[in-house]
């Protein structure tokens, strides 16, 4: 660890290519540094990197200086009534200005109240005064951070009798009005389309494709309700199930290659079986960018 | 309509107390109420918490077992929530709500170990500063010595224990052996710092703790030494300085003006 240095060495590259990344997690940073590990970029969660110093900023800042970096915020709380913290938003930007990651992601949910925090992502009714007040929200954040941010897709287990818009439909009105980003993550429609009986293969047909920047890809776990009805929970601790990588290539037909991220937070595996989750992504869209190629020069 | 902030708060409050009824309008499919839907975020909370805490507090862990761990932390939890999204921060609170916690009253030591953990996480992301050159000290005048006030480095941490918590705590981190240890040993004081990339845990001899917290306090060097000297005589100045000086620990140090005298 005495190698690595506290100040930032030369970096290249800043945009993420449309390649498989994977979620970047402190067990791992010795084999990322020491295997010089082919990914196509890595992502941190905003949160972890807002101490002062230390091993955490060390080990980032020789990552970022070999590979992209995006970034994705799991604690603004977009989707709470009350407004942004703004000393929260200087974090991000901050942290923004030191990295220069190519994307910065954050969600569909809210995670503060009073003067608390709740560390999960807790879901919005879709109403005409939540579009309003999230749309508020995502102006301000992309005014204050200088530049456009992607906003994720959520999992959900209740959802709101109030609701007077599909989920697909709202947030593809948040994007109309604000021009952020989209993140479509497979497996929150999964989770989401399960837990609300909703048709998955629809979602992905509906959504707004054109605004997408971002996948990403993650493991659930599965439980039942108090009716014994299926009860997906959003776990990060485990392989992409089937259905989910169905669903991915379903969305990677009609998008092509967009960066696509292996989120694994709890209960982490080995960086090799991380690593193979990642090539898994890689080679389908390898082969959907080599589809693409050959009808190109099939069409002369 | 109601407000969303009404709908929020009522989800909050729901979430916080178990006994209360889950929030109108939180629906399964059906349109029914589901305990064990609004059950998953309740259980999101509680369970991220607790595994911020089993992360930072790994020997208090072992000290005193999973199982046990996890009920004691979800007390802690309940009664004290994150307050920042940082969650670098949460669990400060803890070693003191472990001192005053009943069902581990016996384990007297309990809360200086979670001191030690505390102090080690401070320091693993305190902020980075550039230690003071040596040589530099070397030549302010002899006269002068005595009026050096030192700035520490950011990441140095101080804990007296009135127990062993110091072996006590290097016999519970990763998997170290343990060993028999004698409670009435007799106190340790731990210097907790981290100059370079790693954090270094190390016993401060005889005086060492209160001579640091003078320095940190902004006390010039003689009265540091004075204090230290007071409680225990056998307290060299010169060894405390030159180890704090080889490991990197000061970072800077200015001259306290001396009043002058007939003004």
């Amino acid at each position: 660890m005495s190698i690595l240095r506290a100040t930032s060495p030369h970096r290249t590259h800043h945009e993420i290519p449309a390649r498989a990344g994977v979620g970047l997690k402190a067990p791992h940073y010795r084999t990322v540094l020491e295997t010089r590990t082919d990914v196509g970029f890595f992502e941190v969660h905003a949160e972890n990197y807002m101490g002062a110093g230390g091993p955490p900023h060390r080990y980032l800042t020789e990552i970022r200086a070999r590979y992209p970096l995006s970034l994705h915020g799991v604690g603004l709380s977009i989707g709470a009534d009350r407004p942004l913290d703004r000393n929260h938003l200087r974090r991000l930007a901050e942290l923004i200005g030191r990295y220069e990651p190519g994307l910065f992601s954050e969600h569909l949910a809210w995670s503060s109240h009073g003067e608390h925090f709740f560390n999960d992502l807790l879901p919005v009714p879709y109403t005409r005064q939540t579009l309003h007040r999230v749309c508020e929200h995502i102006d301000q954040v992309q005014e204050s951070l200088g530049r456009q941010m992607l906003l994720e897709n959520p999992s959900t287990y209740v959802a709101f009798a109030e609701s007077t818009f599909w989920e697909v439909d709202f947030i593809a009105e948040i994007a109309r009005r604000t021009g952020c980003g989209l993140l479509l993550d497979v497996n929150n429609v999964y989770v989401a389309c399960t837990n609300q009986h909703w048709d998955a293969a629809r979602y992905i047909d509906e959504f707004p494709m054109a605004h997408v920047r971002q996948i990403h890809l993650a493991g659930h776990a599965t439980d039942e309700d108090a009716q014994g009805r299926a009860l997906l929970i959003d776990s990060h601790d485990r392989l992409v199930d089937g259905a989910v990588w169905d669903l991915y290539v379903r969305a990677i037909g009609t998008l092509g290659p967009v960066p696509t991220l292996i989120e694994w937070d709890q209960n982490l595996p080995p960086w090799g079986e991380l690593h193979a989750e990642a090539q898994r992504a890689e080679s389908i869209l390898s082969g959907e960018r080599q589809c693409e190629e050959t009808l190109r020069a099939a069409a002369g | 309509m109601r407000p969303l902030a009404e709908v929020q708060q009522e989800f909050a409050a729901a979430l916080r107390d178990p006994k209360l009824p889950i929030p109108r309008g939180c629906v399964a499919p059906d349109g029914s109420t589901d305990e064990k839907r609004f059950a998953v975020y309740r259980n999101n909370v509680a369970s991220s918490l607790i595994d911020c805490l089993a992360e930072s507090y790994p020997a208090v862990r072992r000290l005193i077992g999973e199982e046990c761990f996890r009920e004691t932390a979800r007390v802690y939890a309940a009664q004290d929530l994150p307050r920042s999204p940082v969650m670098l921060d949460y669990g400060g609170g803890f070693p003191a709500f472990l001192e005053h916690f009943e069902p581990l009253a016996e384990l007297a030591y309990l809360a200086d170990v979670a001191r030690l953990e505390r102090a080690w996480l401070e320091a693993y992301h305190a902020a980075e500063a550039a230690p003071l050159d040596p040589t530099a000290l070397a030549r302010v005048p002899a006269d002068r010595a005595g009026d050096l006030c030192l700035t520490l480095h950011p990441s140095v941490r101080i804990v007296c224990s009135p127990f062993p918590a110091l072996s006590i705590w290097h016999m519970n981190i990763a998997d170290a052996e343990v060993k028999p240890i004698d409670l009435e040993a007799g106190g340790e004081d731990a210097l907790v710092a981290r100059p370079e990339a790693d954090v270094h845990v190390r016993t401060l001899p005889a005086g060492g703790a209160i001579f640091l917290t003078a320095l940190a306090e902004g006390k010039p060097l003689a009265t540091a030494a004075e204090c230290a000297s007071h409680s225990s005589p056998e307290f060299n100045l010169t060894d405390h300085l030159t180890s704090l000086l080889e490991a990197g620990l000061v970072i800077a140090g200015r001259l306290k003006r001396r009043r002058s005298r007939g003004h």
